[in-house]
């Protein structure tokens, strides 16, 4: 937790002040330890009639030595509370909801955590079921609202018979790797999510490619791939090859120095993935921005910043996702950011790149190839991240886009790369066409 | 190994430097170990070897510090390889990158190692200052001395001209010459013109800086505190401009050598990855090319038989005598530019028919060289020449350009020394 703000609110003059003033008062959020439980305190699991998924939350609850309990214990606070709801047919069962969450929010601890599972409303049979399973949403974003002290609330989807895919999901939303990613909707469909050796190493023996790995959130990628079992192909810009090396020296990866936009760039990329026997993880994260009124728009601007955060995914993706590219089962990440969803003042160029990203998720992830292939592609939306990149940005913007969300601060890198690192798990394979936002629940664009 | 099998040849798998800096800029505050140690860093980063051990480390600096006495090794520790690779250093003058190439090969084909790590450092900023001789001996005495009485008369020899540090100079011990001043003797001995010596000099930094354009060192080289080209090279370069300058070495009409057409004094490391091919395979790495042969050789420069720089012309013959090659059998040169005039010298002298038969013992002379294969990435008159440090420039860029053209694509390395020395070596495209 970083920035002028989170200073002053936590010191002694400040904690005062901004409790009589009910301003937000940032905390330091529970990410991911080593030594860390998946999540600490007992997790409250309650459910509507045979709620299917509950009972696989129980039993991979009870598999990582986590306390399950039907209600809020008396004198104890919780960890987590999972409501499976996928069985809501009306209005009228909605009730559940506050019956459940009311007490046990109350009983929630700092970086506490609520997932709600639903049913997809698509699929639903009456009009009444359509409406009760999209209440689901309105809710958990709601709470997400309500929750303090670095709790989160997000939302589960669950396809007709995807039920026994949820395990990677919801260890993610209840772990510290989600720190960040709150009042978010996360899709799981079929596929056919293979479970780790070991949970501590979900990505041992896979070999990745990160974009943009020299520093900022794509090192960050390279470290939290790395840490979960990945060798890492680091890729950056010939001139950031210094940091380049630095980052491929700390997570035992390689370093590739190629600029992304170059014509054979996925092919040098894919060469240099040969050596390690294939490709099972594809991050496209470089990116840049060059921000200027559309009314005063250069073309180069234009050009440099569609070429980099679009025009180059499509161009390598010819190579990569190609018959000798991925291989069948692997994962593509890729990065878009709020402004590609709200967009930004200023940012036209940047904004038609990032959505664009979010329309190449759309028709990657029902691509009829890649779909047989058991290739899952989905994104990831940042926030306000602390990185060099909006170190740039002017200081009142900053504060402001530090603290409208949920959370009152600025996401880290790390966040961005957790949710990476969980997308490109072969345990999370029924998790493919989500665009994820890591933001704290940032208020633009939701 | 029996007498009768020959030795496996070493691979050339690739190759790292830091652009080269022109000295008291960019890297004025780095010292020989930090380049040397930031080099092995982009190549392990590059070749994926964190934490890996390799067979051995060799490398050196010409221009050293005494504190440096374990230079290479303390590099090793300083950087991510295994801190159970063995290190040492080797020095051989401007040879000492190619020299360290060639050891590391033959421990390579003769099995004693399975891989290694050759390379150099130099830095002309950074550079040891001794204290004055005298103030040496009347410090060693004090540091004898044993009752107060022999400290004071220690201490009364002291002098004031003693504190006047002695800087080291680019001089031969032997003449007191400079090795410009030598190279203008032996340049106006081989009639060797201003105009050639400016146009290669341009050439130089053409070739250098259309290489860098096509993208030719992005796996070549890591950038270093900004840097992220030669600081030296002068894409604009042209022979027009060359012809403004005054000559600094060699005397009156008769002076033809500039600051542009002599390398500057420049900082910068370079290393090359070698192993077996089986120890590449085994990891999954390329293998650019082999070194096939190596050949050093010196000359009599005190006595004024031959030029300083001259050295590489008497090795040549023994490699195409080993090898059964001509000169025009090579499919790329590299003659490592300490002036321009040491190219075209050694060019000349392979040409002459008298200098062929009464040096160099031979029926003919050795021919002229097609100069399209010369230094076609650039040389030292454009990179710099960081005196270590430009051996390892030179095998891991012809590694890969020999890459380039396909397999069984010959190439010859010839690289000047001090002490009227040069190296040589040949490396074939895998
Ligand atoms: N920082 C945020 O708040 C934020 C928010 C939303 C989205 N993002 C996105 O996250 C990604 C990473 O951003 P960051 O904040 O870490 O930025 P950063 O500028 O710190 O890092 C970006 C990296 O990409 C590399 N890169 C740029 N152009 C490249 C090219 N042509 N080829 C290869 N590499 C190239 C850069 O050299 C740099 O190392 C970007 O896609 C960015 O748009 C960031």
């Amino acid at each position: 937790m970083t920035g002028a703000y989170a200073g002053f609110v936590n010191s002694a003059v400040g904690t005062k002040l901004a409790a009589q003033l009910g301003l937000p008062r940032p905390v330091r959020l529970r990410r991911y330890a080593a030594d860390a439980p998946l999540v600490e305190g007992p997790v409250l699991v309650a459910g509507l009639a045979d709620a299917p998924v509950a009972e696989h939350v129980r039993t991979l609850l009870s598999d990582e030595g986590v306390e399950v309990v039907d209600a809020v214990p008396a004198g104890s606070r919780l960890g987590a509370v999972v409501l499976d709801l996928t069985t809501v047919t009306e209005p009228g069962d909605l009730d559940l909801v506050r019956v459940v969450l009311a007490p046990a929010v109350k009983a929630l601890r700092a970086s506490g955590r609520v997932v709600v599972v639903g049913a997809d409303p698509a699929s639903a049979t009456s009009v009444a079921q359509a409406a009760s399973r999209r209440a689901l949403e309105g809710i958990t974003r709601s709470v997400g609202k309500e929750l303090r002290f670095g709790a989160t609330a997000n939302l589960v989807l669950v396809a007709e018979g995807a039920e026994a895919n949820t395990d990677a999901a919801v260890r993610f939303l209840l772990s510290g790797r989600s720190a960040y990613v709150d009042a978010q909707v996360v899709r799981v469909g079929p596929g056919t999510p293979a479970e780790p050796a070991d949970w501590a190493l979900p990505l041992a023996g896979k070999v990745a490619v990160v974009t943009g790995a020299a520093r900022g959130i794509g090192a960050s990628i390279a470290d939290v791939l790395a840490r979960d079992g990945a060798h890492v192909v680091c890729v950056d810009i010939p001139a950031a090859g210094e940091s380049l090396a630095r980052t491929a020296n700390r997570v035992g990866g390689t370093a590739l120095q190629v600029d992304v936009t170059a014509a054979d760039a996925g092919q040098r990329i894919l060469d240099a993935t040969g050596r390690h026997g294939g490709l099972d993880v594809v991050v496209h994260n470089a990116g840049i921005t060059r921000d200027k009124l559309l009314a005063n728009m250069d073309e180069s601007r234009w050009d440099s910043v569609l070429d980099v955060n679009l025009g180059s995914i499509l161009r390598m993706n010819e190579v990569l996702l190609g018959e000798n590219g991925i291989r069948d089962g692997g994962h593509v990440v890729l990065v878009s950011s709020i402004a590609g969803i709200a967009g930004n003042r200023g940012q036209t160029n940047y904004a038609a790149s990032k959505a664009g990203v979010i329309g190449l998720v759309d028709a990657l992830s029902v691509d009829a190839d890649l779909v047989r292939r058991g290739i899952s592609v989905n994104a990831v939306a940042p926030g306000f991240i602390e990185t060099e990149m909006t170190a740039k940005v002017p200081f009142a913007t900053r504060e402001v886009g530090r603290l409208l969300n949920s959370l009152s601060q600025g996401g880290l890198p790390v966040d961005v790369a957790e949710t990476i690192a969980w997308f490109s798990q072969d345990a999370n394979a029924g998790v493919t066409g989500n665009v994820v936002r890591v933001c704290g629940q940032s208020l633009l664009g939701a | 190994m029996a007498a009768s099998a020959k030795p496996r040849r070493a691979a050339v798998i690739g190759g790292n430097r830091i652009p080269f800096a022109r000295a008291n800029s960019t890297y004025a505050k780095a010292s020989n170990q930090d380049m040397l140690t930031a080099s092995l860093e982009g190549l392990v980063a590059r070749f994926g070897l964190a934490g890996e051990p390799v067979g051995e480390v060799t490398a050196g600096a010409v221009l050293k510090h005494s504190r440096d006495f374990n230079l290479t090794r303390e590099s090793v520790l300083g950087s991510s390889l295994a801190p159970t690779t063995p290190a040492y250093d080797v020095q051989q003058a401007c040879g000492t990158g190619l020299e360290a190439t060639v050891l590391v090969a033959n421990k390579i084909a003769l099995g004693q190692v399975e891989s290694g790590i050759a390379g150099g450092t130099d830095t002309a900023s950074d550079a040891p200052i001794a204290v004055n001789e005298g103030l040496r001996e009347t410090l060693l005495a004090l540091n004898r001395a044993k009752t107060p009485g022999q400290r004071l008369k220690a201490v009364a020899r002291l002098r004031p001209g003693q504190v006047v540090p002695e800087i080291p100079r680019n001089v031969e011990p032997r003449t007191g010459l400079s090795m410009g001043e030598h190279m203008a003797q032996t340049a106006a001995h081989w009639g060797v013109t201003r105009e050639a010596q400016d146009e290669l000099a341009v050439q130089s930094h053409r070739n250098l800086a259309a290489a860098y354009d096509r993208g030719f060192f992005d796996d070549l080289l890591t950038p270093y505190l900004g840097l992220t080209r030669d600081q030296n090279l002068r894409a604009d370069s042209s022979v027009d401009k060359l012809a403004k300058l005054k000559p600094v070495f060699g005397r009156g009409d008769g002076a033809t050598m500039t600051a542009a057409n002599s390398t500057p004094l420049t900082d910068g490391a370079s290393v090359v990855l070698l192993g077996s091919d089986e120890w590449a395979a085994e990891r999954g790495l390329p293998v650019l090319a082999h070194l096939v042969d190596a050949q050093t050789a010196a000359v009599d420069y005190v006595t004024g038989h031959e030029g300083l720089l001259m050295a590489p012309a008497y090795a040549l013959p023994h490699l195409l005598e080993r090898q059964g090659m001509k000169l025009q059998d090579f499919d790329l040169v590299e003659i490592h530019e300490a002036f321009a005039a040491t190219v075209l010298c050694t060019l000349a002298a392979w040409e002459s028919e008298s200098f062929c038969r009464d040096r160099l013992g031979l029926d003919a002379p050795i021919g002229a060289l097609d100069r399209t294969r010369l230094n076609v990435n650039g040389s030292s008159l454009a990179a710099g020449h960081p005196f270590a440090a430009t051996g390892g420039r030179i095998v891991a860029s012809l590694a890969k350009s020999l890459e380039e053209r396909g397999s069984g694509a010959r190439g010859l390395i010839s690289i000047c020394a001090a002490g009227g020395q040069g190296v040589m070596a040949i490396l074939e495209a895998a």
